[in-house]
């Protein structure tokens, strides 16, 4: 059984030593040293008054310690109103945007739609995904003015760009066979889409709508910070005034909600699948 | 060399594993332990290294009883026993070699088994290993590049290089075609009867048990059924291991492959 | 029952009687919910400013056109100390969500009514706080500085990273960890052979990933302060200058790019 090729009685006694996962020695040393050098300038650069973050430990233990005893009462009625404008942006912008993503994630999976449909689509998601929130929402807001509304368009903007580019992944990935059996009993285009790739891919569309209605809470509570309307306008003041068991309570009320969504959406996903 | 006394194991469900099973078995001897799904065939030998802790009874190595071991006595002993799985479970991502070096693990410090520093004794050794299983080619290769018999070969090399005293065999051919099934329990039994190991292998190819061991264990629901010569396995036997079947077609057919077996061999 | 008997005639419906009035008020609700938002947020706009959007828009279009191209000499720092805080800040929270992982994950974990529900806290509470805000806290706490968006964007990916690594832990092959805890090793050891080998390309995958989001996310923690090149992009807003900030705005949208390419071409890699 052995087998004769390989010089076993000249392995023993030689060390053993694990195959590098980058076989070739010069590479592996350029990358290594290359992450080195990069590290090193890296912190060099970085500049650190430390004396400034060793005051700042002292409220940093003030933070954590507001956590313990956060104040939802002095500020109350700011916090609500900001919360309301938060929760109001995100329930808006969500079905705004899962409307208009549908056409648009169908428009850009290339076994429904025609090539320049595709592009186009595909070109509107790409450049939905490219601007961040925080960048749409100024320049919303130097067109629109201050307000929730410009905040609301930008929730609706990002929301296309990520559903409908999973969407679209979805339904390029579905069973051609259902499909194929829905347009042979003679279909119109429209039928098609009802009877015969709906159904395949609503699971996923409910799941990713719940998955972005969670996203677009926590993004609107950003929105605040550049004057596109939420709970950061408050959050921002609570931080410039040291208020740090008003910002607790906020960031409290934040997580617990996004806690209550992300249970919500794993009991609907459960449902829907 | 192994015995087990009234040893009991029930699950968290209420099953009944094993019912008061008593075992012993001398030094050097290889033992099948035969019975349908579900008899405890697994969670017998799991219970002798505590991969499965056992409800009530006793263990004994030699003179060491494990089930009151300590955590750090019971790694200790476990490296007396060898044991060989059903799916390989070999580390898929890791090579051949470090696959079959970590059966030292339990021999060597931590640092050194994570910078692969292992002594130049356990490399000899691996190889050597290797090289009696017809591997040795193969042992900077990744376990998930191997055949699935060449996986299995790997899996005993790896229970080997711990210097067992007994190996624990779960379903060594489950996953395997016919052919290498009988060249894997060859192996085993082999290198058994080299190295004067005791072993439990745990088989539900009756015909490949006879064909290899001197003792036959039979269990069914948790009880042995069953202890001697793999010739006593009468149809009547097999049937109160496994319930009714026409075991003729079986027996015949051990007598063929016994034939075959040797004429290969000669 | 879908099918319906009405004057001896089988009638096929999609729901059921009570069913499909369950999904009428559902629908109702739905669009009542709506209005709502809509009505709310209508209410706080000013109008007069969005229909003369188009107007600004246009303005707004003319003046950022062309970019001032001479401004990028300017931007070299910035972008340095952007993709400083990325990496950096990958590098810390990878760094620490490990343990988090480890401690959070159902097969791991020391003891599963204890220490994994505090680490499912750590990983809940620092990924539903955008980056932007840990950055406004630490800035409050620390002072501004491209050291604050280092450990914002390393504390926001904490969660981010260990949630993917934990459910990445729970779906490996326990056989194999049976296998080098039957050989005697110790508990690091099985670690080490068992467990981390399984997860490794996981872990990489999740690295690369969440850098590319990293580098996205810093690109604007200077707006409130953190460093980075949002620094530039709020000063050049605050005085209106708008050839520069559309340049920032190039700038940020090729980083963005070439960021998911590298990620995307070393995901592949690995996998």
């Amino acid at each position: 059984m052995s087998d004769a090729a390989f010089d076993v009685a000249g392995r023993i006694g030689q060390p053993w030593k694990k195959p590098p996962f980058i076989q070739r020695r010069w590479l592996r040393w350029t990358l290594l040293l290359g992450a080195l050098a990069y590290l090193i300038a890296a912190y060099m650069t970085i500049e650190v008054n430390w004396s400034r973050v060793y005051e700042g430990l002292e409220r940093g233990k003030k933070f954590v310690l507001a956590f313990a005893n956060p104040d939802f009462t002095t500020r109350s009625s700011d916090i609500f109103e900001g919360m309301m404008e938060s929760i109001i942006m995100t329930v808006a912008s969500s079905v705004v945007g899962i409307a208009i993503s549908i056409p648009i994630a169908l428009g850009a999976a290339r076994n429904v739609a025609p090539l320049p449909v595709y592009l186009i689509c595909r070109g509107i998601i790409a450049i939905s995904r490219a601007l961040q929130e925080i960048i749409v929402a100024i320049l919303l807001v130097a067109i629109f003015g201050f307000g929730p509304l410009a905040g609301f368009l930008t929730l609706s903007f990002a929301t296309i760009g990520f559903l409908s580019k999973l969407l679209a992944e979805d339904i390029e990935s579905m069973d051609k066979v259902q499909a194929e059996a829905i347009k042979a009993s003679g279909a119109r285009w429209t039928q098609w889409i009802n009877y015969g790739v709906q159904p395949q891919v609503m699971p996923r569309l409910i799941g990713l709508s719940m998955y972005r209605l969670d996203i677009n809470f926590r993004e609107s509570a950003i929105l605040g910070l550049v004057g596109a309307g939420g709970i950061g306008a408050t959050l921002n003041t609570a931080f410039d005034r040291y208020e740090y068991d008003t910002a607790a309570a906020i960031l409290l009320i934040i997580i617990v909600i996004v806690m209550g969504l992300e249970y919500l959406s794993g009991v609907i996903r459960a449902r829907v699948q | 060399m192994l015995r087990l006394e009234k040893l009991v194991k029930t699950y968290k469900t209420g099953d009944q594993a094993l019912k008061a099973v008593n075992l012993e078995i001398p030094e050097g001897q290889v033992l099948a332990l035969i019975g349908p799904s579900g008899a405890g065939k697994s969670t017998l030998i799991r219970c002798i290294n505590r991969l499965v802790e056992p409800t009530s009874g006793n263990v004994y190595l030699g003179d060491v009883e494990l089930t009151g071991l300590s955590a750090g006595m019971l790694r200790k002993e476990r490296r007396r026993m060898g044991m060989i799985f059903q799916e390989y479970a070999l580390v898929e991502r890791l090579s051949v070699m470090e696959n079959v070096l970590s059966g030292r693990l339990g021999y060597v410090g931590f640092w050194r088994s994570f910078l692969r520093r292992f002594p130049q004794s356990d490399v000899d050794e691996a190889f050597r290993l290797l090289d009696r299983v017809g591997l040795a080619h193969m042992a900077d290769k990744r376990a998930d590049e191997l055949s699935g018999g060449q996986r299995q070969r790997v899996g005993i090399c790896r229970a080997l290089i711990q210097n067992p005293a007994l190996l624990l065999v779960d379903e060594p051919t489950a996953s395997l075609d016919p052919k290498t099934s009988r060249q894997i329990m060859r192996l085993i039994c082999e290198l058994c009867k080299e190295r004067g190991l005791a072993a439990i292998i745990n088989i539900h190819d009756v015909a490949l048990a006879q064909m290899f061991v001197q003792r036959v264990i039979g269990l069914r629901f948790g009880e042995m059924v069953y202890d001697g010569p793999p010739d006593g396995l009468t149809p009547d036997k097999l049937t109160e291991i496994y319930g009714e079947e026409d075991w003729e077609a079986t027996i015949e057919a051990v007598d063929e492959d016994d034939l075959e077996a040797e004429s290969a061999a000669s | 029952m879908p099918v319906q008997d009405i004057k001896g005639q089988k009638i096929w419906q999609r729901r059921a009687g009570r069913e499909s009035l369950f999904h009428w008020a559902l629908w109702l609700i739905g669009i009542a919910v709506f209005a709502y938002c809509w009505q709310q947020i209508s209410k706080s706009t000013t109008w007069f400013f969005v229909w003369d959007a188009p107007r600004i828009a246009n303005d707004i279009w003319t003046r950022a056109t062309p970019p001032k191209w001479e401004y990028i000499t300017q931007l070299g720092k910035p972008i340095w100390d952007t993709l400083n805080i990325a990496t950096l800040g990958t590098l810390i929270s990878l760094i620490l969500a490990v343990p988090v992982a480890f401690l959070a994950a159902r097969n791991t974990t020391p003891s599963r009514f204890i220490v994994r529900p505090i680490a499912l806290l750590i990983i809940v509470s620092t990924r539903s706080i955008n980056s932007l805000i840990w950055a406004l806290l630490l800035i409050a706490i620390i002072g501004p500085g491209v050291f604050a968006g280092v450990i914002a964007i390393a504390i926001r990916s904490i969660g981010f990273c260990a949630k993917l690594l934990y459910e990445a832990i729970e779906e490996i092959d326990e056989t194999q960890v049976e296998a080098i805890t039957a050989t005697g090793a110790s508990r690091w050891q099985v670690m080490a052979y068992g467990i981390v080998p399984q997860i490794l390309p996981a872990f990489a995958g999740i690295a690369v990933f969440r850098w590319d989001i990293n580098i996205r996310e810093s690109t604007v923690l200077g707006l409130v302060g953190a460093g980075g090149i949002g620094l530039q992009l709020s000063s050049s807003l605050n005085v209106l200058a708008w050839p520069q900030v559309s340049l920032i705005l190039l700038v940020i949208l090729a980083a963005v790019v070439i960021s998911e390419w590298v990620s995307a071409k070393v995901r592949g890699a690995i996998i």
